[in-house]
């Protein structure tokens, strides 16, 4: 029998996972180290009767996109630092106007050209904040091929589900390495496609929403005439800037959306977690030195698990409050300054320490430091 | 024109009334396009109407079709996006000069070179209205602008040349002085199969024509009128005589690919391509 098996690398295994999802407009703007998400979905959508572009650069990108899925596609567009940068424009504007889409970033190192090959993970706080405004963020971070390949169709799922952009925060580790993956589990995963109205055109209001639930959205040319704008609008879906009851209703309402359904979007494995006095919480390619920390310290007989989270935003406080109680230190390995730990130390200040092991250096993360941290002779390592 | 047009039919009028200040362009070049499309017996459903960021850009909220308002400089770029992922959609963008021209420079130009089959209509007023009045790449040298308070020092472009430099298939300038003649140049660029641009050249009385003495709106559509001249007179003038007018009518049209229908002809290509790994892993 033929094995399933098949070495892969991380941005073909994120292309896949959006063929399996269903994806049928990509535009792009080559940048390292994406470039390979581009390169696999130029070859294989026309194939699947989708249509690949390559635009005059990452804001265009991010804009035919967002039309594209107004026509009724799955959408998405793949770059690293500076073309995430350039697209926060337009990616408020699919979280105003709740249009779903997947935007890849793998990270490389910034800020600026930075290192374009370099790894890291600097740009956690933009994938949160990115655009200007209040408004929250679903972000996802695999830490391996096969989670690569997972967390894109999910990352699908989510945005169909709640209409809004969903962040795919790869970085160069995860986006460059070949892994033997077989994909086969994930055959069955369940796809998700947008809600669609049911009432006739005259009836349809685009931003009618039950409760914090996202309205149905028709398409583009099946004979709803609605209006899409960026500015603030009511449920008729046009502008009403001097009503500040329904301004209020429209940002509560985009936020809710997504943070009170924290639970259901938060997706996250456990490794030796239990009676852990010391528990690392890791993403990312730092979640895979974790790993390797945690089994050699375990044999030292450091009673140390590890918390993998693969939901970045909405920020799952209710599990991470959950999962540091009683524990001594909560450790946070990150490949930036300190900036998901931050958000860490917000949560659980009250309850349990926070020590960030941070590394901008452009290497990848050692599970040495970890283990050095443990034993106490960890430099670096910083108390928040 | 059928006389029987009746514009109410296209409009949202409970979204009136519009934000535009009395005299101005926008609404001139609203009634021309709609004239064009029931011209053309379009279904409205089909039609997708995507703007910018700008007085001009409102005109999409006011209009009965799926409508798009997008971000300042981006509605090429949005439209680009709808047109390949449904080409059976009619879609147009109408937007201001600041917004097609400054911001929107870079998908302009791609969106000739692409010859994609989208119909923009650019509201020409030579200023920044939206923003009170600041100078746009096409405000002309020596003008005046809240920007520009000892006069504008950067020449102004032509951006119909550009466009035709660019690749665009069908190139032609109106005015708002001229509103059937315009209806009749919309008209022809959405019939074209490939990238259309018609600029309008409108007025703003507000900010461009106070700031620089040019009277009220209709001083300054007397003035579009005594400084046309049409493309086909002024093919019979000696080049001085024609110098610093405005030249309307049809300026460009050539023959190039469509770029849907070339992507649709790479679809069958690489549809083929599978057919031939198939074999061959067999
Ligand atoms: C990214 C961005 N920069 C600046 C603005 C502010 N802005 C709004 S409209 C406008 C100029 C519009 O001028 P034009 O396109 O000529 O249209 P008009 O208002 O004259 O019709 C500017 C600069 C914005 N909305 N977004
Ligand atoms: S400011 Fe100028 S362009 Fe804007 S609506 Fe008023 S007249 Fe028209």
């Amino acid at each position: 029998m033929k094995s399933s098996r098949k070495l892969m690398q991380g941005n073909e295994a994120c292309a896949e996972g959006a063929l399996k999802a269903g994806v049928k407009f990509f535009a792009g703007y080559p940048i390292t180290p994406s470039t390979e998400i581009a390169e696999t979905l130029a070859e294989k959508l026309p194939r699947a009767g989708g249509v690949f572009i390559q635009m005059e650069d990452e804001i265009a990108s991010m804009a035919a996109v967002i039309g594209a899925s107004l026509t009724g596609v799955k959408s998405m567009t793949a770059t690293s630092g500076p073309g995430f940068s350039l697209k926060q424009e337009n990616i408020g504007f699919a979280v105003m106007t709740e249009i779903p889409c997947v935007v890849v970033n793998v990270q490389r190192l910034g800020p600026s050209t930075g290192g374009p090959t370099l790894p890291a993970q600097g740009d956690v706080m933009q994938a949160r904040w990115g655009t200007h405004g209040e408004h929250a963020m679903i972000a996802l971070c695999p830490a391996s091929v096969e989670e690569a390949y997972y967390l894109t169709i999910m990352a699908f799922n989510y945005s169909e589900r709640f209409r809004t952009p969903v962040v795919l925060l790869l970085d160069e580790t995860i986006g460059h390495l070949r892994e033997s993956v077989d994909l086969k589990k994930y055959e069955d995963t369940r796809i998700i496609n947008r809600p669609v109205p049911w009432e006739a055109p005259g009836q349809y209001l685009p931003y009618k929403a039950e409760g914090d639930e996202p309205p149905p959205m028709a398409s583009l040319g099946e004979g709803y005439r609605f209006h899409v704008t960026g500015l603030v609008h009511d449920e008729s879906g046009f502008p009403v800037a001097g009503n500040h009851a329904a301004i209020d209703r429209l940002l509560t309402r985009l936020s809710n959306k997504i943070i009170k359904r924290q639970e259901e979007i938060t997706l996250y494995k456990e490794f030796m977690t239990e009676n852990a006095q010391y528990l690392v919480i890791a993403y990312g390619a730092t979640a895979r030195s974790a790993y390797g920390a945690v089994e050699l310290a375990r044999k030292e007989g450091y009673r140390v698990g590890l918390l993998h989270m693969q939901t970045l935003w909405p920020f799952p406080e209710k599990l991470v409050r959950q999962k540091t109680l009683g524990k001594k230190t909560v450790l946070v390995p990150e490949m930036n300054l300190g900036q998901y730990a931050r958000e860490i130390k917000k949560t659980v200040a009250d309850q349990t320490q926070v020590v960030t092991l941070s590394q901008v250096d452009g290497r990848i993360f050692h599970p040495s430091r970890i283990v050095a941290f443990l034993r106490g002779e960890a430099k670096y390592a910083q108390v928040l | 024109m059928p006389k029987s047009f009746n514009v109410n039919k296209y409009l949202r009028k409970d979204k009136m009334p519009h934000i535009w200040c009395p005299g101005c362009g926008n609404g001139m070049v609203m009634s021309a396009f709609l004239r064009a499309v029931d011209g053309l017996r379009l279904d409205p459903d089909r039609v997708v109407v995507v703007s910018g960021i700008g007085c001009s850009s409102r005109i999409s909220g006011y209009m009965d079709f799926n409508t798009l308002h997008t971000t300042h400089g981006r509605p090429l770029a949005f439209a680009t996006g709808i047109k390949l992922a449904n080409p059976s959609l009619e879609v147009v963008v109408i937007t201001g000069d600041g917004d097609a021209t400054a911001i929107g420079g870079n998908h302009f130009l791609h969106s000739c070179r692409r010859n994609i089959n989208i119909t923009m209509v650019i509201i020409n007023n030579n200023i920044y209205g939206m923003t009170g009045g600041q100078y746009s790449p096409l405000t002309p040298k020596g003008e005046s602008a809240s920007t520009a308070p000892y006069g504008n020092i950067e020449p102004e472009m032509d951006i119909c040349a550009v466009a035709e430099a660019a690749g665009a298939t069908y190139v032609a300038r109106g005015i708002t002085y001229q509103p059937v003649v315009m209806e009749d140049l919309i008209l022809q660029g959405i019939e074209n199969n490939g990238f259309s641009l018609v600029e309008v050249i409108s007025q703003c009385p507000i900010y461009y024509g106070r700031m620089n003495k040019k009277g009220d709106a209709i001083d300054m559509l007397k003035w579009q009128k005594e400084n046309t001249v049409s493309q086909k007179a002024a093919s019979n003038m000696p080049p001085a005589a024609v110098k610093g007018k405005i030249i309307t009518g049809i300026l460009s049209t050539q023959y190039r690919p469509e770029f849907v229908e070339e992507y649709e002809s790479i679809k069958k290509v690489a549809q083929g391509v599978k057919y031939d790994e198939r074999r061959a892993e067999m």
